[in-house]
């Protein structure tokens, strides 16, 4: 049981690493457009967190998601496709990188407004309470959203009515540019839940399976009916805020150090130290998610383009605004 | 058909909303135990639960977007926003998540939320509790955008809106909750799309919505008794979309339009009239639209000040005398 679960996690963590890797190089050949976030060295969190929900669960991220949808279970393909714009992507190439949906694996969605996505978790789960379903909502954001008004508003709510969330803070420390110390008077965002009469816990966010059981633990406090929980899981990207940012505004030091406990070296070093797999399996594993990413390159490149530019603005098509000039009346 | 005041006919939809159909429920700042600010929800709150009819905390942003979430899974929210001008902080909201999550998704998530909130100039409510946010909300690809001028539309486009697929942004008026009218007797659903003559005439067409329709006809009123101008009075009630139909329909009978609104002139409902004028019926023209709108100032205190503020009929007879060349 539990090798299966490790594997799962090393299976997991190698495809949301090589899988950004692919999408940089493509983004740096131009395949790929607009603002590119990448999630390597965060891939404890989506892991140990999204591998302890229920399939029944909901999900509402931010615009840092791939690895969120892959986790859910969004084939590679459909987050590719999405990523270079096609057609076969999972927002049918509306959406791209900040903006990916799997409603069928109640994968919400991706926001890019930093947050946006609280007040919309709790109204997923203030219709979950009312029906009295199983089923949470799990809430990502990055430290840079706790100073939003949303974030105090919701979970006032949250708490105020016990709804079924978890909210999931990955805190890397750094909102775009900005040290957590000189964007937050309280840096430790777990705290913050007593603001509120909340439950909440700090989970280092390097070691997926401490993740893994923290959540769990969450989990079944969320689904008790005890109110929303906020988990917050220190971690670390590697890369800057978006394939626009270099990071230069971190000491070398700073990032050797914390690359230094790469969460996915980690785990595979465990995993093996431990006995728990073994080489040859590691290395099968690896072969695998480098083959799932060709293929899911492969497929992006091959797909055609989305073509119907008003399709999905209202329910029906309605005419909205001016019509295209040469449409207008010639004089008589 | 029964009279009734138009906050009654608010009342009446939600209530047949909510007992027709579980998945409606209604939320804002005191729409529950406490009645609604407006009495929109009187009663509601004891007929269908605290947990329908949800009285918030002060957060207009997290409410709405709480309503729009709901709504991905198959709730039918009516989210009453106290006062337009409080509708600002729920913006984000409103335009980024509601109106774009259809799209953005490739079409796999709807927000079926409705809006509603009042705006306008009422009475002496100064600069913060007077805005005209329409032309904001009419701006946003993805959001409907209606307004009635009467307790039947009030009625009818609410019982609309909650059973459309799309966002809908209700834009009420302070003033009006009393204004009595006729609604029927048995259920109604206005359109959501087009426009009513709410005068028939031949000479001029005055465009207007919400409160502007009742200054259109009392001048209209005016210049037959006073100058013999047969005047068309059209009633705006869908601002998103506009009729585009409907508008050069009654200009290629008149010949003459003018535009009225209570909000400030720039980038509002008169702009983007007279451009559809521009676009469908130009030259069916023989004098150029005018626009009547309020002054471009914050609304002062002041009642004096306020009411120079903003438009009335008298401004309107004068536009029409102007446009006749009398």
């Amino acid at each position: 049981m539990r090798r299966d679960l490790i594997r799962q996690f090393l299976y997991d963590m190698l495809l949301a690493r090589l899988f950004e890797q692919a999408a940089a190089e493509q983004y740096l050949q131009g395949r790929i457009g607009g603002f590119l976030h990448l999630y390597p060295g965060e891939e404890a969190v989506a892991v140990g967190t999204l591998r302890a929900a229920d399939p029944g669960d909901y999900v509402v991220s931010t615009y840092r998601e791939h690895v969120h949808a892959l986790v859910r279970g969004t084939p590679p393909e459909a987050v590719m496709a999405e990523l270079f714009g096609k057609a076969t992507g999972c927002s049918r190439g509306y959406g791209g990188s900040m903006h990916l949906f799997d409603a069928e694996r109640r994968f919400l969605g991706g926001y890019a407004i930093v947050g946006e996505t609280f007040p919309v978790a709790i109204g997923v789960a203030y219709w979950l309470r009312l029906n009295e379903e199983p089923d949470v909502v799990l809430c990502y954001f990055g430290d840079g959203a706790v100073n939003q008004g949303t974030f105090h508003e919701s979970l006032n709510m949250a708490a105020l009515w016990k709804l079924p969330v978890l909210f999931v803070c990955e805190n890397n420390r750094y909102q775009i540019g900005t040290e957590i110390h000189r964007h937050s008077a309280v840096p430790e965002v777990w705290r913050r839940a007593c603001a509120y009469g909340m439950e909440g816990r700090r989970v280092d966010g390097m070691d997926v399976l401490a993740v893994h059981e923290a959540t769990r633990e969450a989990l079944r406090h969320v689904r008790e009916g005890k109110g929303p929980f906020l988990l917050e899981c220190e971690t670390y990207r590697f890369r800057g805020h978006s394939m626009a940012d270099s990071g230069a505004y971190r000491s070398a030091l700073e990032v050797a150090e914390l690359r230094a406990r790469d969460p996915l070296e980690g785990l595979r070093r465990r995993a093996l130290a431990e006995g728990w797999l073994g080489e040859g399996e590691v290395a099968e594993l690896e072969r695998r998610a480098r083959k799932a990413v060709q293929a899911a390159v492969r497929f992006a490149e091959q797909s055609p383009p989305p073509t119907e530019l008003h399709r999905d603005v209202y329910a029906q098509p309605l005419d909205v605004y001016a019509p295209e000039i040469p449409a207008r009346r010639a004089a008589p | 058909m029964a009279e009734m005041a138009l906050w009654e006919a608010v009342r009446r939809a939600h209530d047949e909303e909510l007992a027709n159909d579980p998945m409606v429920i209604v939320m804002g700042e005191d729409v529950g135990l406490a009645g609604g600010t407006y009495k929109a929800t009187l009663g509601l709150y004891e007929k269908y639960g605290p947990e329908r009819v949800i009285d918030t905390p002060i957060s207009e942003n997290s409410f709405t977007g709480l309503g729009i979430g709901a709504s991905f899974l198959g709730v039918r929210p009516i989210i009453e926003i106290m006062s337009v001008n409080f509708a600002w902080l729920a913006l984000d909201q409103i335009a980024n998540t509601a109106a774009k999550v259809r799209y953005m998704s490739g079409g796999q998530l709807q927000a079926p939320v409705v809006i509603r909130s009042p705006g306008g100039v009422a009475h002496q409510l100064g600069a913060q509790h007077s805005a005209r946010m329409e032309k904001v909300f009419m701006g946003i690809a993805g959001l409907r955008v209606v307004t009635p001028s009467n307790p039947r539309q009030a009625y009818g486009l609410l019982k609309s809106a909650v059973r459309c697929d799309d966002p809908v942004f209700i834009n009420e008026h302070e003033y009006m909750y009393n204004l009595r009218g006729e609604v029927p007797d048995e259920e109604y659903f206005h359109p959501l799309e087009g426009s009513e003559v709410a005068r028939p005439g031949r000479d001029v067409t005055l465009f207007g919505y919400n409160i502007s329709v009742h200054w259109c006809l009392q001048a209209a009123e005016r210049l037959a008794a006073e100058h013999g101008i047969d005047c068309e009075v059209v009633d705006l009630y869908a601002l998103s979309p506009l009729d585009r139909e409907g508008i050069a329909r009654s200009v290629t009978r008149t010949h003459r339009a003018v535009i009225v609104e209570e909000a400030e002139a720039p980038c509002g409902v008169g702009a983007e009239v007279m451009a559809i004028i521009d676009e469908e019926c130009f030259y069916e023209l023989d004098a150029p639209p005018l626009r009547v709108s309020a002054r471009n100032v914050p609304i002062p205190y002041n009642r004096t000040l306020e009411r120079a503020a903003i438009p009335n009929a008298d401004e309107v007879v004068a536009a029409v005398l102007h446009l006749l060349g009398k």
